[in-house]
């Protein structure tokens, strides 16, 4: 390689300027592609931007703490994002007058269902208890999920992916399941959808319909806040 | 603009500290959440100019995901071992998740008519 452009590569692998413009680039092009391909959820932006960097990691042979020194400007707003939470939550609260006790038993037990049922299926496999506790918040909106992940000892990345593949997955079978289950109800719908698969499950759900999509967006809230004070306690009986 | 850019830090602030002080394991952002939450409970409304802000930061809420996403570089070992049981726990438990709270939801609503 000529001398020149090698030693602009020594200067930008050392920038944290480089992964932090790769980042924001990455994600720009990969919700362009999403948007193009009507915005099916297999194409999400986060799943795809995170695989090509992977990639690019990988064949750079760049260590992750390298990347992150870029990325972290982008990582630290997570935090301000997740108090922001508090607004569409606040919004939402107009639908808990309606049905609450339904609601509030509905949405706990199905908020235990997701944290254990991933726990013990993973269990049965043989999974390590650090994986155990990284997926038990799979059903979370993500920065609630990964502070939670963090908090109880697991693996912060682990659990920003498999949240992002359980929205996936809540968001294509999730339509499917409730029709075959016959749950017609559009309240029953928008929870089943915000509480099993968070964001990207109400994304969905806002195609079922108004009253589907707040309960969608209330059911997101107020999962996250159900499993991060049910899952340490869960947690702390699990590990006896 | 600022102006709520500090009610956001400083809320995630005070719940940091708390959750230091209280040594709770809960994540110090969602009891800035709850902060926050019950500020626009006691207020009774959003200031225009806070929603205008978290409006701006929650659009943009999925690219803050990617740095943290992309460290699943340093678990492709433990991916690569446990797939299996490990999409077979996301796919069972994300389907039943749906099935059992849907369908209490709808049974639960009709009887308390």
């Amino acid at each position: 390689m000529d001398t020149r452009v090698a030693s602009l590569w020594v200067y930008l692998s050392a920038s944290p300027l480089l992964h932090l413009t790769l980042t924001v680039c990455f994600f720009v092009i990969a919700r362009w592609l999403y948007r193009k391909a009507g915005r099916r959820s297999w194409m999400n932006p986060v799943l795809v931007s995170v695989l090509s960097l992977v990639a690019i990691l990988v064949i750079t042979d760049t260590p992750y703490e390298v990347y992150f020194e870029g990325a972290q400007f982008v990582h630290f707003m997570l935090g301000p994002a997740t108090v922001a939470l508090a607004i569409p939550l606040y919004r939402q609260c107009e639908s808990l007058k309606r049905h609450p006790v339904a609601l509030a038993v509905s949405l706990l037990i199905g908020s235990l269902t997701a944290a254990l049922s991933a726990i013990f299926i993973a269990k049965l496999g043989g999974v390590s208890e650090q994986a155990l506790i990284s997926i038990a918040p799979k059903s979370v909106t993500t920065p609630v999920a990964m502070g939670i992940s963090e908090t109880l000892g697991g693996l912060p990345s682990l659990t920003a992916v498999v949240v992002i593949l359980t929205g996936i997955l809540g968001a294509s079978l999730g339509p499917w399941l409730l029709d075959k289950l016959n749950i017609t109800n559009p309240m029953a719908k928008g929870l089943a959808m915000g509480t099993a698969s968070h964001g990207i499950g109400t994304g969905r759900a806002i195609y079922m319909g108004d009253v589907a999509a707040a309960f969608s967006g209330l059911a997101m809230g107020l999962n996250g806040l159900a499993t991060t004070i049910l899952l340490p306690l869960i947690w702390g009986w699990f590990m006896k | 603009m600022l102006e709520s850019l500090a009610v956001l830090l400083l809320c995630q602030l005070l719940g940091e500290l708390f959750v230091l002080y209280l040594e709770l394991p809960v994540p110090g952002p969602v009891v800035g959440m709850i902060i926050l939450f019950i500020g626009l409970m006691i207020r009774g409304n959003i200031p225009d100019e806070l929603s205008i802000t978290a409006n701006g930061l929650l659009e943009q809420l999925s690219l803050l995901f990617v740095p943290a996403g992309v460290g699943v570089l340093t678990h492709l070992t433990l991916l690569g071992e446990h797939w299996l049981p490990l999409s077979a726990s996301l796919i069972v438990s994300t389907l039943l998740t749906l099935a059992i709270t849907g369908l209490l939801m709808q049974h639960l609503a009709k009887e308390e008519k």
